[in-house]
């Protein structure tokens, strides 16, 4: 039985180092910073256009979208929600990027902002790409659902609409998961408060 | 095989029923909500929440010391691991270098983790298809490593052994002579495995051909763990991110393409064996050194973004700290492998008989409070 598994070895040939991760998602979502250096002045950089247009189809005004690498493993895009569905659709189908692996999916509450955080990977290419989204629209939260993109996102939006309360359009079955329906607010935001099951320090 | 249609006078219809929350089956609290026609699944949705917790709101209340020993009821058969997962993310922010010997031990303890969780997963497989032997078995077996965690750290199930920075205590002096005895204990016991369960013929009917998922469901499903590399989907944490000591040791990842019921059972089969190879190749070779390095009593992590990935027994576990610099976490995020892996049941027991659910969930290998944190 164990002789098996020989036949798979080559399946992890693809994988690539850090760096060359960094180079090859750098050109194709150029980026003029690349150093990592923690205490450099802030280096959100936003992109003006050029050579985004031949990734990203002309849908996306590459202008709003901000690139960061400061405080994370990983590259960041900050999208508009607007625009987050066509990139989120591109970023998956497009055969350089090819991220088809949606490893985590977090609601944030951002103090003002309420906003969901995408982790993506790519099976082939093994490089991992993060997708921020925010509003400041703490009444009515709601985002493009991406679960016809991975299907995985199904569940892991209810959940985020269970403890955030942020609403995503063209979900199939957009209701609580873990709590009941009678509940009231949404738990994870900071603002909640149950005074008999939360111990406040 | 033919396939006759015979008119009857009885009319098809279709009704609920609930499957748990105290069912056998489900291994815990979980209520499934099935919409069947007949003994045919049509629909399978899983209503969850019933031990849900709020961990994740309990750590942005606590300190990162304090974490580590809530996630040990997250998934409580891979508690080491998970601990492991919050004590890396931090010593990563930190920038901490831990010492060999903990990199080491961690990753044999992580290992006999996964035995262990496999064993009593490989006992309540057999059970839940009909055969109560395999119960004791795996039982009698997973006994074994659980004493050498009580030796080692007083603790069975929730260790809270690893701590950020290293280990709580030192390696028991028993504790390489007993991993020794367990690998040949075990290496004799995992055959009678085979022979018990694995070719049996009544086995092979329950579960060949069903709860097929192929590679790119399982992939778009964040199916993740022994499910995700029954589909050929090669998703080892182990391999393509590793951590602690794992990069000193070579192992095959397993894998099979069917994507069916028994595939995941070979795939956990298979990866039993790969952890008693990595166990061999590091008993020998615990380098000699501190069990700990010293950190401030209160850890305040820098202003970030941190997300590490470790392997449990089920799948992939993500920690994704958000930090503000203070000594609390402003947001943590736990993804657990077992609500991906729930995700899917609804997609490949559909269209299967109630029975077979049964088998595919034991294959799934859910635990609830990993799913409802």
């Amino acid at each position: 039985m164990k002789d098996s598994m020989k036949d798979f070895d080559d399946l992890d040939k693809d994988i690539m180092t850090n760096q060359e991760l960094q180079e090859l998602i750098g050109s194709w979502f150029p980026i003029p910073a690349m150093e990592k250096e923690s205490d450099a002045p802030k280096v959100v950089e936003t992109e003006e256009g050029s050579e985004e247009d031949t990734v990203l189809e002309e849908k996306i005004d590459p202008s709003l979208l901000e690139f960061s690498e400061e405080g994370s493993q990983f590259l960041n895009i900050m999208v508009q929600q607007e625009q987050l569905h066509s990139l989120m659709s591109q970023l998956r189908n497009n055969i350089e990027t090819n991220l088809d692996y949606l490893f985590c999916l977090t609601g944030v509450d951002w103090g003002t902002d309420l906003g969901v955080v995408y982790h993506l990977e790519s099976t082939t290419h093994r490089h991992s790409l993060v997708v921020k989204v925010k509003t400041p629209d703490r009444e009515y939260p709601t985002f493009d659902s991406v679960c016809d993109i991975w299907k995985t996102a199904e569940f892991h939006e209810r959940e985020v609409y269970d403890f955030f309360g942020i609403k995503f359009n063209n979900h199939p079955n957009l209701k609580r998961l873990f709590l009941t329906d009678e509940w009231e607010g949404f738990p994870l935001r900071k603002d909640y408060v149950d005074e008999i099951n939360m111990v406040i320090k | 095989m033919e396939t006759k249609t015979v008119e009857t006078n009885f009319k098809s219809e279709e009704y609920f029923i609930n499957m748990g929350p105290q069912h056998p089956a489900t291994h815990g609290v979980l209520r499934l909500l099935l919409t069947i026609d007949g003994e045919i699944i049509k629909k399978v949705e899983p209503d969850l929440g019933y031990i849900h917790r709020s961990i994740e709101k309990m750590c942005e209340r606590d300190s990162y010391q304090q974490i580590v020993h809530l996630t040990d009821r997250m998934d409580y058969l891979s508690s080491n691991i998970n601990n492991e997962a919050v004590c890396l993310a931090v010593e990563n922010a930190l920038q901490l270098e831990v010492p060999e010997r903990v990199k080491v031990i961690r990753t044999i303890i992580g290992e006999l983790t996964r035995i262990s969780s496999h064993c009593l997963w490989w006992g309540v497989m057999g059970m839940d298809v009909g055969a109560l032997t395999t119960y004791f078995y795996g039982f009698r077996d997973r006994e074994l490593i659980n004493d050498i965690f009580e030796e080692t750290c007083g603790a069975r199930l929730t260790m809270n052994y690893n701590v950020p920075g290293g280990l709580m205590f030192d390696i028991h002096p028993n504790f390489i002579k007993r991993v020794k005895d367990f690998i040949v204990h075990f290496k004799t016991k995992l055959p009678e495995y085979d022979r018990l369960l694995t070719g049996n013929v009544i086995f092979h009917k329950r579960t060949k051909g069903v709860g097929i998922l192929s590679k790119e469901d399982a992939i778009s499903f964040g199916a993740s763990g022994p499910v995700g590399r029954a589909s050929g989907y090669s998703c080892d944490v182990r391999k393509h991110h590793p951590y602690s000591a794992l990069d000193k040791v070579t192992f095959n990842e397993a894998l099979k393409t069917e994507g069916d019921t028994f595939a995941r059972y070979l795939v956990r089969i298979q990866e039993m064996w790969e952890s008693l190879s990595i166990i061999e190749q590091l008993i020998d070779n615990i380098p000699e050194g501190e069990y700990r390095v010293a950190t401030n009593a209160v850890i305040k992590l820098p202003k970030g973004e941190y997300y590490q990935r470790v392997e449990t027994a089920r799948g992939e576990l993500g920690v994704y700290i958000i930090s503000t610099g203070t000594k609390n976490p402003y947001r943590l995020k736990f993804r657990s492998p077992g609500f991906s892996n729930l995700s899917l049941l609804n997609h490949i027991a559909v269209g299967g008989k109630i029975g077979d659910l049964v088998a595919t969930m034991a294959t799934l290998d859910l635990v609830i409070p990993d799913i409802d944190r």
